[in-house]
This record gives C-alpha cells, sequence and structure tokens, in this order.
C-alpha cells in the first residue's frame, strides 16, 4: 500500500460527519496543516469498531498551527500533531 | 462552523472547567476491570477490541458518559460488548448480580 502524501505535503482534513465511530477529532475537521511523517499502515480504527479488521489504512501525523486551527490562540505559531487516517485527508 | 453532531466524548477546544492533577490510588475493583479488559483484548482473535471499547463507551449516552467513572464507564462498556456478541446472556449477568448481592458484606 503506497502513502498517497509525503512528510510536507500541505493538506486539508475532510469537513466530514459520516455516521458509525469517528476518531478524527471535531475541531480540527475542515482545517488546513502538514504532513509531519507517514506513520505507517494500521488496520482502520473505524471498522475495529465494529470487529472488522479487513480495512488496512495509511496513517499520517498531522502538524497544525494553533491558529489555523482555533482562528486566534494565545501562542498562533504553536503547533499541534494529530494522527489522522489517509481517507481524512485532501490535497490542498 | 457547523450544526452537525459532535460526541459527547469529543470536546477539544470546548470550555470543560479544570483539570484535577491530583495522584490518586485505583480502587481493587478498577484493577479488576482493567485486567478483565487486557485479557479479553488479548486472545487471538480478540473478544473485545480497544477500539469495539471506544465505540461501545462513547454510545453510552450523554448523562451515563458524563455521570459514570473512568471504570464504571469501561465495564458498562465491556458488559454490552459481550452481551452483542453473545459471549455472556442477560439471564447469566442478571443471576451473577443477585448472587453477589446477597453475599455477605465483606
Amino acid at each position: 500500500m503506497s502513502p498517497r502524501f509525503r512528510a510536507g505535503d500541505r493538506v486539508r482534513v475532510r469537513d466530514w460527519f459520516p455516521p458509525g465511530h469517528v476518531r478524527t477529532p471535531y475541531y480540527v475537521r475542515g482545517k488546513q496543516g502538514a504532513i509531519e511523517r507517514v506513520c505507517g499502515v494500521f488496520n482502520n480504527p473505524e471498522h475495529l469498531a465494529y470487529d472488522h479488521d479487513d480495512d488496512p489504512k495509511t496513517l499520517y501525523r498531522v502538524r497544525f498551527l494553533q491558529r489555523d486551527v482555533w482562528g486566534s490562540a494565545e501562542r498562533p505559531d504553536d503547533t499541534i500533531d494529530i494522527e489522522i487516517y489517509e481517507h481524512w485527508l485532501e490535497n490542498l | 462552523m457547523t450544526s452537525h453532531p459532535r460526541g459527547i466524548h469529543d470536546l477539544g477546544g470546548l470550555p470543560a472547567g479544570a483539570v484535577d492533577r491530583t495522584e490518586h490510588q485505583n480502587d481493587f475493583w478498577e484493577q479488576r476491570v482493567d485486567a478483565l479488559m487486557r485479557a479479553l483484548g488479548t486472545l487471538e482473535p480478540p473478544v473485545v477490541r480497544t477500539d469495539e471499547l471506544r465505540r461501545a463507551i462513547e454510545g453510552l449516552g450523554a448523562k451515563a458518559y458524563d455521570e459514570m467513572s473512568y471504570y464504571e464507564r469501561w465495564i458498562a462498556a465491556i458488559v454490552e460488548i459481550l452481551l452483542e456478541k453473545g459471549v455472556i446472556t442477560v439471564d447469566e449477568l442478571s443471576k451473577k448480580i443477585d448472587e453477589i448481592e446477597t453475599r455477605e458484606p465483606a
């Protein structure tokens, strides 16, 4: 399974509210960041939550600026890293 | 931004008051719940997966989620999954609860 994104790529988290079990935090949906690293391939927790280990997906560590997440922030240039699966990310 | 439903557990960025950082000891029953989950999760195949536990905890309902303690949520979720999968039955569970309630206090 070859990763769709590489370290440094700019991405946007899908502004997506699907039914079922979801692990992408609400506050980061629709926000822009950059791939910090490719973490590897893991079973999709959205399927594991229903006992199905049939859906391997590439996981990324994505780095966001605090100001891009919250609009304004006490330290706007601080960053937050969140691990997000590939199907939640789109090219910028 | 949107009016999409937001899980009761998914509160990043919302005001939530001060975080209690005092160290505390877990009760014996809480340690047993933890051990039970480790045992169920490490069988091959797992009887209860970590992601199933999370799904069940997040599905307890807002009132239960807010009022239960950490390990109360765990055991409520484990029970739910074991019932769903037919590992235990409601009858077995209620019989056991009755039995424990009639025991002499320790």
